[in-house]
């Protein structure tokens, strides 16, 4: 009680009040008041969260219990908080990069009705609340809470608009299939509640001593599989691009700040668990390479913006889970927050863009826009940069660390990952050239109507563009400048347990030179590259032989419509028509019919005649005497 | 005289109501026959009665309660001929007929 | 004395509402009489919670060993909160339906109460019984007079087939009477009676065959969707809300512990029926385009997952299963009203010829998406709690070796359930609205105040479900002892 940062409750108590009154006063109250309380809610979280970042670096950690959640027999799950390195890293992330987007939603938004203004407020404040929840629990349990919690709000936020049935059904995808995670989350938990009857992160990870190999194989993957669908990972990551269909500041929330760096965090939380078996690890490693090469190459040929750039973030998550599986967890850490930097930013930006262009989203009917919008193009440009991993900027540190894992782990993993990092920059710079280079190619009415955003969408783009340039300083690796990778020293408490767990990998600094000057070489062709091909002749046909395998994203969502969906929908009315219906009702009813045909047989026998009946006597007698006195024994 | 004759005779006396019963359709027979199984019912009630008092050394009311049922029996029948033949009459003036077979009404 | 006044109040009011002549004054009778209960219920949970008052025991049947024992332990004061919340709720949010006679449809309602409460009550095998029969009876003669078209064939299937578990029951009963040591109905007896193995063993069904139609299991469900479907909402309210429970309340309170060794044997048979059920309800429920039938075969899936949870027997899961019977009859009445309120308004419960009322009636659809959440199970509503505690049980079993699969195969149904409630309420409110939805009203202020009342139970229990846990903790301890079959086994 006495440690201050007992205070941390006030970091998700703020966007929670910013949701019940925003959601309670959403038809009374005006809009700028709506926006202010939204976003204000944040950034005060955010205040406290920065105070909580300085408190935790200079060495306070903490965990607060606030009151008792479920207890029954021997379980008891404390309703608490734990604020220490990484945590409050992640505060800082999901606070910061929050406030921006709200900030940016005020003005994004403005054209919607009062009523549904306020209510986009509460649900983006709620999002906020839950995924504070989710990396503020000290337990699993309230990990959970937050974790489904951010599924429910962007089953809110993706179905915003919610008279378009497609955009509903995409939000109830969404939902569905990070249900399918959460399974595996939930049984995760039962299995930690079975072996050590507590969820606290403290007794768990005090006590993995007491779990057999098999537990945790099994409860890692359990985990694994809940991140995976979270975090858009093979095989649970279609619901990711299909959330497109919310309002883009939401895409930027989703995909940067919150939601999706889940499944990272929980890992990374979890990191002793996950050290202790190496299986799971490799398992990590392979999904996540695997998914990276898989979103990169669909991303190649989509024509959506912001499609592009939402198989661009579950190709980044992949890289994320490749530092995972090599234990490099600090690299994964600092990939989600550089990562957070410039994928808000490009989200941001294409926000932007597409109101500019008045709701359009196809790149093929953009082009030249950098003559119309000098900020958006610069900062567009800048994330661009940063994402493909020009040296200098914060994606190049991120992704070179992991890279360096990954090689010291096995070549085999650098060099997809590395040809991952080639798509990644030709993609983008796709994305870039046919978007803001060459000529313009959408209507005239549109082309009159292109116009820089208002300050309050282009202040949020140049912080975050600012972010991304310096947000990989904090994280320059050991052999360009030794002791500057400050990160490592801050979130070295935290991974300090499973350290003696990993095997080392130890790449000599020459070597580092020689591959991270292959991979700079080889990206700044590829840009390039991309660059003057695409400024001068946009793709703008529709795509045949592979390219159309690729532009259908390799025919996944058909395969698993077929493969599940639709079966499952037959067995249901298989069930329904041939087995209840028939068969189990069948028989109820038919044990009624049988009671009924009997008594009307045997009805048959009251004939109304006297002699039937004698003659029925004199046999019943007979029988009787016969039994009595010749079969009996 | 051996027990078995008055055995016999009263089985064949009671087969005799029997068939009877069963095959006549005419109320007044069939009512006769069933007299007939009552009587030889009766009959071999006192023969077995007759028997037990015949055994040496048997106590002095040996068999008496057989004869006592068969007074029962008979006052029995007397009761059920009075009743029996009421509704034979009431179901001759009713459908002027005797016959068994017309009293199905109940069946419908 | 609290025992008591849990049952005479709805009685007597019910009885005197039959001679109500003004339908308006027997709405209120009864929405009065359900207060009074509420507010004695609530007082035997805060003021008067001493035993004293609680329990209470006369004279009824003396020569046959049996006497009126009436009391509340931890699993009573839930069920019978239950059933005092929910009637008032089920007055206020049916307030403006009308009802031919409505003297004799409240008078049956209140009478249904009564019966319902001498269930939970009941300590006593024969009194037991009697209240099972007396619950039946009115809510038969509601769903045969106030029903849908089907109503006669539906109703006649419901109370025979019922009436068929019943009679089982009652053989049990008196079966395990007759080995009493004591030659009596009392709870306490029969929990001591000297039942050998094989005579258990058929026992068992007995009494499983008649809490399995009322809850019910796979595949006694049958007469359950049409009889939902068929009853007037309110009654379905009384159906699944709390009728239900007295099956769940049987198997814990007069199966498990009764026959201790036969319940262990068959438990894994059992539960294999339970999941079939679950995930084959689920599967169904996806299909169903009558939100009356999809509701239906979702609380079938649901009380699956009870009954697989109590034959797991462990206290994680007794408690779970406990509270949940609780949430489990808020949350499902949520959905009735909701029910009740379109199919009033449209005249129809089919998904695919609703749409877009979340534009025309968005506090409708805000409470929706609230109660169909719970139903869900999302972490912070009330039937998380339960669900969690419920799944943790299944699995931390320790009586069967199948608990990693049983919980995986069940926990399937939180997938399922996800995709046929988000497709119902997408069917529902979201789209555009078509010409029956066009010009939809939303809610009215005593139906905000029913939904209301939900939202909060829901809430609260969600977020801090401690009163309630602590509330069953003590029977679960003593049902879990008397029913520990190592300990019996030794011996």
């Amino acid at each position: 009680m006495n440690n201050v940062l007992h205070l941390a409750y006030l970091v998700p108590l703020f966007p929670l009040l910013g949701f019940l009154i925003n959601g309670l006063g959403r038809k009374s109250l005006p809009k700028s008041l709506i926006g202010i309380i939204g976003s204000g809610t944040v950034l005060a979280s955010f205040v406290v969260s920065v105070w909580i970042f300085f408190q935790v670096k200079g060495g306070n950690t903490y965990v607060a219990n606030y009151f008792d959640f479920i207890s029954a027999g021997k379980l008891s799950i404390p309703f608490a908080f734990q604020i220490d390195q990484l945590s409050s890293l992640f505060l800082l992330i999901i606070t910061g990069v929050g406030f921006l987007i709200h900030v940016y939603s005020t003005s994004y938004m403005h054209e919607e009705k009062p009523e549904h203004y306020g209510r986009y407020f509460a649900y983006l404040n709620l999002f906020v609340f839950s995924m504070l929840l989710l990396v503020m629990g000290a337990n699993y349990v309230v990990m959970f809470i937050g974790w489904e919690g951010v599924g429910l709000c962007s089953y809110l936020l993706i179905g915003f608009w919610f008279k378009k049935t497609e955009y509903n059904k995409a939000a109830n995808k969404a939902f569905i299939m990070n249900r399918i995670g959460d399974l595996a989350f939930l049984i995760a938990i039962f299995w930690l509640v079975w072996r050590l009857d507590s969820v606290s992160y403290g007794d768990v990870f005090a006590n993995v001593s007491k779990l057999s190999n098999t537990d945790i194989i099994a409860i890692t993957l359990l985990l694994f599989v809940g991140a995976t669908g979270k975090s858009a990972q093979i095989p649970l990551y279609t619901w990711l691009p299909d959330a497109m269909a919310g309002p883009t500041p939401v895409s930027a929330l989703i995909h940067a700040a919150t939601m999706v760096t889940a499944g990272i965090y929980m890992i990374a939380r979890s990191n002793i668990l996950y050290s202790l078996a190496p299986l799971t690890l490799n398992v990590i490693a392979i999904i996540g390479i695997a998914t990276a090469l898989l979103a990169a190459s669909i991303a190649l040929k989509q024509n959506d913006i912001k499609k592009v750039l939402a198989y661009s973030t579950v190709s980044q998550l992949g890289y994320m889970f490749l530092a995972l599986g090599t234990g490099s967890y600090v690299a994964a850490v600092f990939h989600v927050m550089t990562h957070a930097f410039f994928k808000a930013l490009l989200f941001l930006g294409s926000g932007s863009v597409i109101h500019a262009m008045g709701g359009e989203q196809d790149i093929r009917k953009m082009g030249g826009l950098s003559k119309y919008m000098k900020i958006t193009n610069i900062t567009f440009l800048i994330g661009c940069l940063a994402i493909a991993g020009i040296p200098g900027l914060s994606g190049f540190f991120s992704k070179d660390e992991i890279l360096a894992g990954a090689f010291g782990k096995s070549p085999v993993l650098y060099a997809v990952g590395l040809f991952t990092a080639l798509l990644t920059a030709f993609y983008m710079f796709r994305l870039y050239a046919t978007t803001f280079r060459g000529s313009f190619r959408g209507t005239h009415e549109q082309e009159h109507h292109l116009h820089e955003s208002p300050a309050a969408i282009t202040i949020p783009l140049i912080i975050l563009a600012i972010l991304s340039v310096i947000g990989g300083y904090v994280g320059v690796p050991e052999f360009l400048a030794h002791g500057a990778h400050s990160l490592n020293t801050f979130l070295q408490p935290i991974f300090a347990a499973s350290q003696p767990h990993l095997p080392v990998h130890e790449v000599s600094h020459s070597t580092e030179w020689v591959l991270t000057g292959v991979s700079t070489a080889l990206i700044l062709i590829v840009v390039i590259f991309a660059w003057t091909r695409f400024s001068k002749k946009p793709d703008t046909e529709e795509a045949t032989g592979f390219g159309k395998v690729l532009a259908n994203k390799w025919y996944v969502d058909e395969l698993y419509d077929a493969a599940v969906v639709r079966p499952l929908h037959k067995l249901g009315g298989f069930l329904d028509n041939m087995l209840e219906k028939p068969v189990i009702d069948g028989v109820v009813n038919g044990v009624g019919k049988l009671v009924n045909y009997g008594s009307r047989q045997l009805r048959l026998l009251q004939s109304g005649q006297v002699g039937s009946y004698v003659l029925l006597m004199v046999l019943g007698m007979l029988v009787i005497f016969v039994v009595q006195f010749f079969l009996r024994k | 005289m051996p027990i078995n004759y008055y055995i016999f005779l009263a089985i064949a006396l009671f087969c005799i109501g029997v068939v009877g019963v069963l095959t006549r359709r005419n109320a007044i027979i069939i009512f006769m026959c069933v007299e007939l199984m009552l009587n030889a019912v009766n009959l071999l009630l006192v023969a077995f009665s007759k028997m037990h008092h015949a055994v040496p050394g048997a106590a002095a009311n040996a068999g008496t309660d057989g004869q006592l049922f068969v007074f029962f029996i008979m006052v029995v029948a007397a009761a059920e001929v009075s009743v029996g033949l009421a509704i034979i009459v009431m179901m001759y003036r009713n459908i002027h007929s005797v016959d068994v077979n017309f009293l199905n009404r109940l069946k419908h | 004395m609290i025992a008591v006044l849990l049952i005479l109040i709805p009685l007597l009011t019910g009885l005197a509402a039959f001679f109500f002549r003004n339908e308006k004054a027997v709405r209120s009778w009864a929405l009065f009489s359900s207060v009074a209960t509420l507010a004695v219920s609530l007082l035997g949970l805060t003021v008067f919670k001493d035993a004293k008052y609680l329990f209470h025991e006369c004279e009824w049947m003396q020569g046959l060993g049996s006497s009126f024992a009436v009391g509340l332990d931890g699993m009573g004061q839930v069920l019978c909160l239950l059933t005092a919340v929910a009637y008032p709720i089920i007055f206020l949010s049916t307030w403006n339906s009308s009802y031919k006679r409505a003297h004799n449809f409240f008078a049956l309602m209140l009478l249904a109460q009564a019966g319902l409460m001498g269930v939970f009550l009941a300590m006593d095998a024969l009194l037991f019984y009697f209240f099972w029969e007396l619950a039946l009876i009115p809510v038969y003669f509601l769903c045969s007079q106030w029903g849908g078209e089907r109503r006669i064939q539906v109703t006649f299937k419901f109370f025979v087939y019922t009436f068929l578990g019943s009679v089982l029951m009652l053989i049990g009963i008196l079966y395990v009477y007759s080995h009493t040591a004591d030659q009596s109905f009392a709870i306490s007896s029969f929990y001591k009676a000297d039942l050998p193995y094989n005579s258990q063993s058929w026992l068992f069904w007995l009494f499983f065959i008649a809490f399995a139609i009322k809850m019910p299991i796979f595949p006694f469900h049958t007469w359950q969707p049409d009889t939902y479907e068929q009853s007037p909402t309110a009654t379905t309210m009384v159906l699944s809300g709390i009728m239900v429970k007295m099956g769940v309340l049987g198997l814990l309170r007069w199966l498990l512990p009764v026959l201790p060794i036969a319940s262990y044997s068959y438990g894994d048979t059992v539960s294999r029926l339970a999941i079939i059920g679950m995930i084959y309800a689920s599967l169904i429920a996806i299909r169903q385009d009558d939100m009356k039938r999809l509701i239906a075969y979702s609380s079938i899936a649901h009380i699956g997952l009870m009954c697989l949870t109590i034959f797991s027997e462990n206290k994680i899961g007794f408690q779970g299963v406990m509270i949940q019977m609780f949430n489990h009859g808020v949350n499902i009445i949520g959905l009735w009203i909701m029910v009740e309120l379109i199919e009033r308004q449209f005249g129809t419960r089919k998904l695919s010829e609703l749409g877009g009322l979340a534009q025309k009636a968005p506090t409708m659809a805000i409470f929706f998406v609230i109660i169909a959440l719970a139903n869900i199970a999302l972490p912070l509503t009330n039937a998380f709690v339960g669900e969690f505690l419920m799944f943790t049980g299944v699995f931390t079993s320790t009586v069967t070796k199948y608990n990693i699969l049983f919980t995986v195969l069940a926990a399937t149904c939180i997938i399922f359930a996800a995709v046929y409630t988000l497709n119902m309420v997408r069917k529902i409110f979201y789209g555009e609205a078509n010409a029956l939805t066009a010009n939809a009203k939303d809610i009215s202020l005593n139906e905000k105040l029913a939904l209301g009342v939900i939202v909060i139970l829901i809430c609260w229990m969600g977020v801090y479900p401690k009163p309630m846990l602590d509330l069953t903790n003590d029977i679960s301890d003593s049902i879990l002892k008397i029913s520990d079959v190592h300990h019996l086994l030794k011996k």
